[in-house]
């Protein structure tokens, strides 16, 4: 079982709530998954509107856990109130910790989400920090409080699948006790079993699962590869070797010549 | 008294928030308010005195990745 900021879970993927073709296609895609926890935003309501009312109540009847983002926010002040009217909303400490740094590339500006993450973490916030896969941001964010952590692979809804593996292996040999989620970049079920064959406790996706053909059935195929991947990195996959080694014994060959 | 809330201005006769939120007809127990940057608990509105030029947010659940 993966257990984050002691809440026990049985899935290790997490899903996103939007994009998708329409809420029941969502609402299927979620179950289709098998997911714990999902992710979902504070958004301006409309004068006399219930939008914001209808989803939650899809949400709540879905009987999952939600983590609550500060997407869009790019200062410290922003990511702040909006954590901290996310935690009055949604009646939960927990919060996905986003201070976008850049536009084109949605990176996270990483000083403030260092400075973010300490502010809330004093506050009791149990914070998932979006963060790149930089070692030193990593321990500063552990510092500030995080007892998670959330790298990217590859920038926000790129597919692009893992572009420096190298240094998720980094991470995750560094901090073997903390629980390391990917989230952002992944493209396909591929990419999400290579991150969890090295280690990786989870990944969060949405756009790869939210723009497929068939969002449900990808969502169900995410699910099995996330699976996969963590029952191989259990299971100790075998290393890379430069040269072929025979896999049928040589011993007992016959001789016709 | 002239108000922004969300972004647009509005003329409004409520002198609080919780009575701005029902006159600008927002209900439900899902909403989230800030008053000029700073989150107001739902159980504060009643005592949330408005003043001319105040900035109000008003939030409610959404999809989010």
């Amino acid at each position: 079982m993966l257990e984050l900021y002691g809440q026990q879970v049985s899935s290790r993927l997490l899903l996103g709530t939007a994009l998708y073709p329409s809420p029941a296609i969502m609402a299927e895609a979620i179950k289709a998954s098998g997911v714990d926890i999902v992710t979902v935003s504070l958004r301006r309501e409309t004068s006399g509107g219930k939008a914001g009312g209808q989803f939650w109540s899809l949400i709540q009847s879905l009987g999952v856990h939600v983590l609550p983002n500060t997407a869009g926010c790019h200062s410290v002040k922003e990511a702040v109130t909006t954590a901290r009217m996310a935690r009055e909303v949604f009646a939960t400490n927990w919060i996905k910790l986003e201070v976008i740094g850049n536009h084109d590339t949605l990176q996270p500006d990483v000083f403030g989400l260092v400075e973010a993450a300490k502010i809330l973490s004093a506050e009791g916030f149990e914070v998932f920090p979006y963060t790149t896969d930089d070692l030193v941001v990593a321990e500063r964010l552990l510092d500030a409080g995080c007892k998670v952590l959330m790298p990217w692979c590859a920038p926000i809804g790129s597919a692009r699948g893992p572009q420096n593996l190298d240094a998720l292996r980094s991470l995750r040999g560094h901090f073997p006790g903390v629980p390391l989620i990917v989230d952002a970049g992944i493209g396909r079920p591929s990419h999400a079993a290579t991150v969890m064959e090295l280690g990786y406790d989870a990944v969060l996706l949405n756009t790869a699962v939210a723009k497929a053909g068939d969002p449900v059935a990808m969502a169900a195929a995410f699910g099995k590869a996330v699976e996969a991947g963590r029952q191989a990195f259990l299971a100790g996959p075998l290393e890379p070797r430069d040269m072929a080694v025979p896999s049928t014994p040589v011993i007992g060959m016959a001789a016709f010549s | 008294m002239k108000l922004t809330v969300n972004g647009e201005n509005h003329e409004v006769a409520s002198g609080t928030l919780a009575a701005l939120l029902a006159e600008l007809d927002y209900e439900g127990g899902w909403l989230a308010t800030a008053l000029n940057g700073e989150v107001v608990p739902a159980k504060e509105r009643d005592g949330c005195a408005l003043a001319d030029g105040d900035r109000i947010e008003i939030l409610a659940p959404m999809k989010g990745g």
